[in-house]
């Protein structure tokens, strides 16, 4: 049957209407619906202070950035998961199933971290990880992206700081868990491989050490360094043993990395802390001007708060959700949005960071700072960096 | 209040239509659903302990957290059949219950404090060195369930998960309550009553306590059990102190002796903190304490006391 | 390695001296009011923190703020007593368990919105820094000063209870309540003053610790069960019990985490399970 070429042509018109219609509309229809995110942090318990900082930084970014992006007006959602894995699993099931987040973020301890993962790879949620610092957790789904570092990032270069410059016997002292043992592993192994050599390895209880006996065996092997990591609140104990037994005056160096001088307490640990190298990829001190109006703004909208590493995981999590619902034109497709994050490149008050697309971990800069004292506060002053670190693996 | 029978009152089965009504009501929390049943079975099992025994022990998320290693590594190293995994927990959690009973049976309240304190630390320091098979702090994950019956996977709507653990509690419930209404739980609570006087009636008191931390042991495990499997993870918390001292919060605000009261206060517990938490985090602590020290002061019976004292003031005696 | 050794040793008696003087209220509370106090690390950590308030806010010499840590958690001590614990001598030792504890989730709370939840620091006159160096070893300086503060006050404790009335009236009531008062002691002063004193001690404790233990919110609970081992093993309502229970854990405790780091948290447990075992009252117990 022979179609007239009017009904063609007004076929094809119509065609042409409804495709040009279809590819103008979702967007519209889509803008009206508000970009929730599920930002679950420990604000209760042992690990307030990372939870604290993660959500203010959050806060933060949306006040510099506006509060819509691609369309969409940003909802954060914020929930306290006290640091309990099975609270955490229970509360990311409910922001997906109740309250219909596009993206999960937070996750401030490694087995948080963990008992989600299946979680986002079921609902096709992406995982914006802004604390959690152990290697395995980018394996653990494809729907995982880290915006903050990981351990041995920060550990290696601290290493090979240290072979380069003149420190040949190192003792290790590290309390006796997960991160702890991690540590001394890429310590351990980067050093010897360079040549070092690894007097001790000490391992401290994890539960109420006293650290006066292991500093002591420290003292009696007369290293050039002590590599240290201990869980944030212990820095200080060794610190002040090892100003007590004399050890800096002996000329054995304290090294370790940034998590023992956490810009966060650094303040308050004073002068045992003074002359401590750390390798990490942020110090509150970092001389760019991005930095400055970063933690200028931080400490203004938080009653003189410094802003420490957990808090630029927090602000740096933030930009790779607005970046990449930018890019996807406001998506709600976690793999689209996931596909979006990888090889983001950009300059964040850390300096320069790129999400590697192979594991979706971030590739930054390391410095390695020393503490001094400046305008009557403790800092950690950057003197010498290594650039596009990766994550060497778990 | 005269011997007890085995029959079940009204208020009983009203109750126990509660979590039932709730599934269909209440779709969206059901995770919350679940959690709240295990951590009433877990309190069931100090009340056993505590409530009947009068053992102090502030250290009994160590059977809890044996029972849900035992359940994850069995799952995550190939056999993740969910009632065979209930099992393996209950008889790891009963034989370490069952070793240290013999420290727990002796000495005084003090005593038993400190042993029960001790043997928790030790355990969850045990538990973080054995990071190998443990996880450490990291925790045990790819713990894999196979479906149960085969039918019912664990998935994201958490359904399976509360039922499973609705008719777990049920069951392990209904073997507690017979317990406690048997000639044992009678003489368990002549000991509760007057511990010197018993022997001289023939009973012997040091096996009958052995015997009940046993079982007490054995369901903590499996309420550890059934956390792992749901949640497919087991966290070093799960043997931690403030698991142990939130239990016995949990016991005491509902009211210890009366196996209900482990119910309720676990219930109550669990949602207050969760409403709570996201109201004013930092202040849960405080109210926590706060309310404790008060319901000592006035409320020893915890809300089912309250709920008797009231009973008995508007004079209802139907049994 | 001997001097190690003994290095070791200096530091274990150091750290247990530290526990004697925390502990021996709780002792004596038990012993004397048969009331297991669990908020008893609350005391010590009321001292610690009045030490460093006098120390950053006022300006006060370290050794100045030894006696108001112990001043002010005494008048603590005695308040509470008074108004709260004075109600529950008679309550089971659960309800008492549950008491305490809910006192401590009060006092954590309470510090930690006062303070924040960081370790608080101390600031040491120089004259109790560094090293010193005794008999061929290089012994810490401010650990020494502990321990000559410990043996001073356990000599002046001992006179106390042997030597003057109040003594022999707090032996008294430990032994026999009922015939105490019949004999017309004022047991309920003996129990307020001895609470207040007990709690005192702790106090000075806590702000002599803060170099050695730490100080945080969390204090309470973190050596909660050493100062309950202490008791537990040592016996409750003596003081020379706790001082060989707190010397002898705190040396263990010390070696073992220094020898065998990897079960040195178990040392402590095994011997105090092994130490109940053979004495379920304590070594020198009264009443447990």
């Amino acid at each position: 049957m022979r179609r007239s070429r009017s009904t063609t042509r007004r076929r094809f018109l119509s065609t042409l209407a409804a495709s040009a219609a279809a590819l103008a509309a979702p967007p519209l229809a889509w803008a009206a619906e508000p970009l929730k995110i599920g930002l679950i942090l420990p604000l209760t318990g042992p690990f307030a202070s990372t939870g604290r900082q993660i959500e203010a930084a959050c806060r933060l970014y949306i006040a510099r950035n506006g509060d819509t992006v691609a369309g969409r007006k940003v909802e954060l959602i914020v929930k306290d998961d006290s640091g309990s894995p099975e609270t955490t699993k229970r509360i990311a099931q409910e922001l997906i199933v109740q309250e219909k987040v596009s993206i999960l973020a937070g996750f401030g301890l490694t087995p948080l971290a963990l008992a989600v993962a299946p979680v986002a790879t079921e609902a096709k949620v992406p995982m914006v990880v802004m604390a959690a610092a152990t290697s395995i957790v980018t394996t653990r789904s494809p729907f995982i992206v880290r915006s903050t570092f990981t351990l041995p990032q920060a550990t290696a270069p601290i290493a090979e700081w240290a072979l380069k410059n003149n420190i040949k016997r190192v003792v290790t002292l590290v309390a006796d868990y997960g991160p702890g043992l991690d540590a001394e592993k890429t310590f351990v192994k980067r050093f010897t491989e360079g040549g070092g050599t690894i007097v001790e390895s000490i391992r401290s209880p994890l539960q109420n050490p006293d650290f006066a006996p292991f500093v002591q065996r420290v003292k009696d092997d007369k290293p050039d360094a002590l590599f240290v990591f201990v869980p944030s609140g212990q820095g200080i104990a060794v610190m002040k043993q090892f100003a007590e037994r004399g050890l800096a005056a002996a000329g054995v160096k304290l090294i370790g990395t940034g998590d023992v001088v956490d810009d966060d307490i650094l303040d308050a640990m004073g002068a045992p802390a003074l002359g401590v190298i750390t390798s990490f990829h942020y110090s509150a001190a970092h001389p760019s001007p991005e930095n400055k109006a970063y933690v200028e703004a931080f400490m203004k909208a938080n009653n003189g708060m410094r802003p420490n590493f957990m808090s630029v995981g927090g602000y740096d999590g933030m930009h790779l959700i607005y970046e990449a619902e930018k890019r996807t034109g406001g998506s709600n497709d976690g793999e689209k949005i996931v596909e979006a994050m990888k090889g983001l490149s950009w300059t964040s008050p850390r300096g320069p960071v790129t999400i590697d697309p192979a594991t979706r971990e971030p590739v930054q800069t390391i410095y390695i700072r020393k503490v001094e004292m400046k305008d009557g506060h403790y800092w950690s002053m950057e003197f010498d960096k290594i650039d596009n670190v990766k994550d060497p693996g778990p | 209040m005269g011997l007890p029978t085995q029959k079940w009152s009204r208020a009983e089965i009203a109750f126990w239509l509660i979590p039932i009504v709730a599934f269909f009501v209440f779709p969206k929390y059901l995770t919350l659903g679940s959690q709240i049943m295990i951590a009433a079975l877990f309190a069931l099992s100090l009340d056993l302990i505590l409530g009947y025994a009068r053992i102090i022990s502030l250290g009994h998320a160590a059977f809890f957290g044996i029972g849900a290693y035992a359940a994850g590594l069995l799952a995550k190293y190939g056999w993740g059949e969910p009632l065979t995994g209930l099992v393996v927990a209950a008889a790891a959690a009963a034989t370490v219950g069952l070793l240290t009973s013999f420290l727990v049976v002796r000495g005084e309240d003090l005593t038993r404090l400190v042993v029960t304190l001790g043997i928790g630390l030790m355990l969850y320091e045990a538990a973080n060195q054995a990071a190998f098979i443990t996880g450490g702090v990291d925790g045990l994950s790819g713990v894999q369930m196979r479906k149960l019956f085969g039918v019912f996977g664990f998935g994201l709507d958490g359904k399976t998960a509360y039922v499973y653990s609705l008719a777990v509690l049920f069951i392990v419930f209904v073997f507690a309550r017979t317990l406690v209404r048997s000639p044992f739980g009678l003489s368990l609570r002549g000991i509760r009553e007057g511990e010197r006087r018993m022997p001289a009636i023939g009973v012997s008191v040091r096996r009958k306590l052995v015997a009940v931390y046993t079982i007490a042991a054995g369901i903590a495990g499996i309420a550890g059990a059934l956390l792992a499997q749901t949640t497919q993870f087991v966290g070093l918390d799960s043997l931690g102190f403030p698991r142990s001292a939130d239990l016995v919060i949990m016991l005491v605000l509902g009211g210890a002796g009366h196996l209900y009261g482990a119910l309720v206060g676990a219930a109550v517990f669990m949602v207050l903190q969760d409403y709570l938490a996201n109201l004013n985090p930092v202040y849960w602590q405080f109210w926590l304490g706060l309310l404790l020290v008060l319901i000592v002061l006035f409320a020893r019976g915890g809300l089912l006391g309250l709920l008797q004292s009231v009973q008995k003031r508007f004079g209802a005696s139907r049994r | 390695m001997i001097g190690n050794f003994v290095g070791v040793v200096f530091d274990g008696i150091a750290y247990g001296s530290l526990l004697f003087i925390i502990s021996i209220g709780l002792s004596v509370t038990m012993g004397l009011m048969n009331f297991v106090n669990l908020a008893h690390g609350a005391f010590a950590m009321l001292g610690g923190y009045a030490a460093v308030v006098a120390m950053t806010r006022f300006g006060v010499p370290f050794l100045v703020t030894l006696p108001i840590a112990f001043i002010i958690s005494a008048l603590a001590g005695a308040i509470l007593e008074r108004l709260l614990y004075r109600r529950l001598y008679r309550a089971s030792h659960l309800d008492q368990v549950l008491f305490s504890i809910g006192l401590v989730f009060m006092a954590i709370a309470a510090t930690t919105y006062v303070f924040g939840s960081q370790q608080q620091p101390v600031q040491l006159p120089p004259f109790l820094r560094g090293q010193v160096h005794l008999l061929g070893l290089d012994l810490g300086t401010y650990r020494l000063f502990l321990i000559a503060v410990v043996i001073a006050i356990t000599f002046a404790l001992t006179w106390l209870v042997e030597r003057t009335r109040f003594g022999a009236a707090v032996r008294a009531s430990v032994d026999n309540q009922q015939a105490s008062a019949g004999l017309g002691i004022n047991v309920y002063q003996v129990f307020s003053l001895t609470f207040a004193l007990g709690s005192g001690l702790a106090g000075l404790g806590g702000g002599l610790g803060i170099d050695v233990l730490g100080l945080d919110p969390t204090f309470p609970l973190k050596y909660m069960v050493y100062f309950l081992l202490v008791v537990a093993v040592g016996g409750a309502g003596t003081i020379k019990g706790p001082l060989f229970a707190a010397l002898i854990l705190g040396v263990f405790d010390v070696a073992g985490k220094y020898y065998v780091p990897q079960i040195g948290s178990f040392i402590i447990y095994f011997m105090m399970v092994a130490m109940l075992l053979i004495f379920p009252r304590g070594v020198l117990g009264k009443r447990a």
